[in-house]
């Protein structure tokens, strides 16, 4: 195989794994879930933007758009996860009054 | 009596989310669109001049080799001066909502000294990081990015304040980045120069000057906005933890 024609096989690979990954995370009913899934979405977004011979930019998603801003929203998220516990753990306590 | 109340208001509230849901979709559908629409217009809109070559021309002037950094601490310094503002106003927000909540157990000796790996070599990363910026990939962002990432893993190995100094000390180190910004742009002004309108011969230094006070800002803010809260608003109680806790996390280092 000639050098552009596996360049393209790569690409064509890099871009159905960034829409299945960034599909995955949006339709992800569960919030950990997504954020993992975000997470891996922007590693695999700064691998296209080195592709793309944007390395700065690569860079920067993989510091703060995945390893950063994936710590904060798994921080979120568990914080969300407990609030809903708790939330429930009032209903069931109501529904039993 | 209330159940089927609360069934029509439960089926109520469904179908209001159904509607938002589907109200979304449709938006963003129309979104998408109207972006290829600018895109192809974009893509067929022929050869104008452009800003490119211009700006690319102009790099050698601008005090540092790197375009990326030239673009963002030269050409469009109000950009990264309003960026830094967005930041230290995500984490006045934060620092608003509501106490930072305790830390995680403290780490095994294992992780503990990982982290004593880790967190220096972090650190060097990011001097390296800012320094490279002038004339490679790399620069303020990146190198503040590595710096919060330090003070995240110290957050996670069990030191509740990431390994960030009081909070007096904080809020200038929050700040330092506008502030620096700020200053180096009126004394530009004073002397004659316009804002933020570097001198040739003095760009690289003044560049590397707020590049660094921006690293330090931009790394403090990360890292407090994973702490989640602002550090000493239980009263009093806290400062005297916070006192142990510095030496703490300086000492993080191999322990006998």
């Amino acid at each position: 195989m000639s050098q552009p024609a596996l360049l393209l096989a790569f690409d064509i690979v890099l871009l159905t794994t960034l829409l299945a990954l960034a599909l995955a995370a949006v339709l992800s009913p569960e919030p950990r879930r997504a954020v993992m899934l975000f997470i891996a979405f922007g590693l695999w977004l700064s691998l296209v933007w080195a592709r793309l011979h944007a390395p700065d930019v690569a860079l920067a998603e993989a510091a703060i758009g995945a390893g950063l801003g994936g710590a904060l929203m798994l921080a979120a998220a568990r914080r969300a996860a407990r609030a809903a516990q708790r939330g429930t753990a009032r209903r069931a306590d109501d529904g039993a009054r | 009596m209330t159940e089927p109340a609360d069934w029509a208001r439960s089926d109520r509230a469904r179908e209001r989310a159904r509607d938002l849901s589907l109200l979304l979709a449709v938006l963003l559908a129309l979104l998408g669109v109207v972006l290829l629409a600018v895109y192809f217009l974009a893509l067929n809109g022929g050869a104008a001049p452009r800003l490119a070559e211009l700006a690319l021309a102009r790099v050698p002037q601008s005090g540092v080799g790197n375009p990326v950094t030239a673009v963002l601490v030269n050409y469009r310094a109000y950009d990264t001066l309003v960026e830094l503002a967005v930041l230290l106003a995500a984490v006045l927000g934060i620092w608003s909502q509501r106490p930072a909540p305790p830390g995680f157990q403290r780490s095994s000796a294992v992780l503990a000294g990982m982290v004593s790996w880790v967190v220096p070599l972090l650190i060097v990363t990011s001097g390296y990081m800012l320094w490279v910026g002038g004339y490679a990939p790399g620069g303020a962002f990146q190198a503040g990015a590595l710096l919060g990432a330090a003070g995240v893993i110290v957050r996670l190995a069990g030191d509740p304040t990431a390994g960030l100094p009081g909070e007096a000390v904080q809020r200038w180190l929050l700040v330092l980045g506008v502030l620096m910004f700020a200053l180096v742009g009126l004394a530009l002004m004073l002397l004659g120069a316009g804002f933020l309108t570097y001198p040739p011969k003095l760009a690289k230094w003044l560049i590397l000057l707020i590049e660094s006070a921006a690293t330090i800002a931009i790394g403090t803010a990360l890292a407090a906005a994973y702490v989640g809260g602002r550090p000493s608003a239980k009263g009093q109680g806290p400062s005297a933890g916070e006192a142990s806790a510095a030496p703490s996390s300086s000492s993080l280092g191999p322990r006998p």
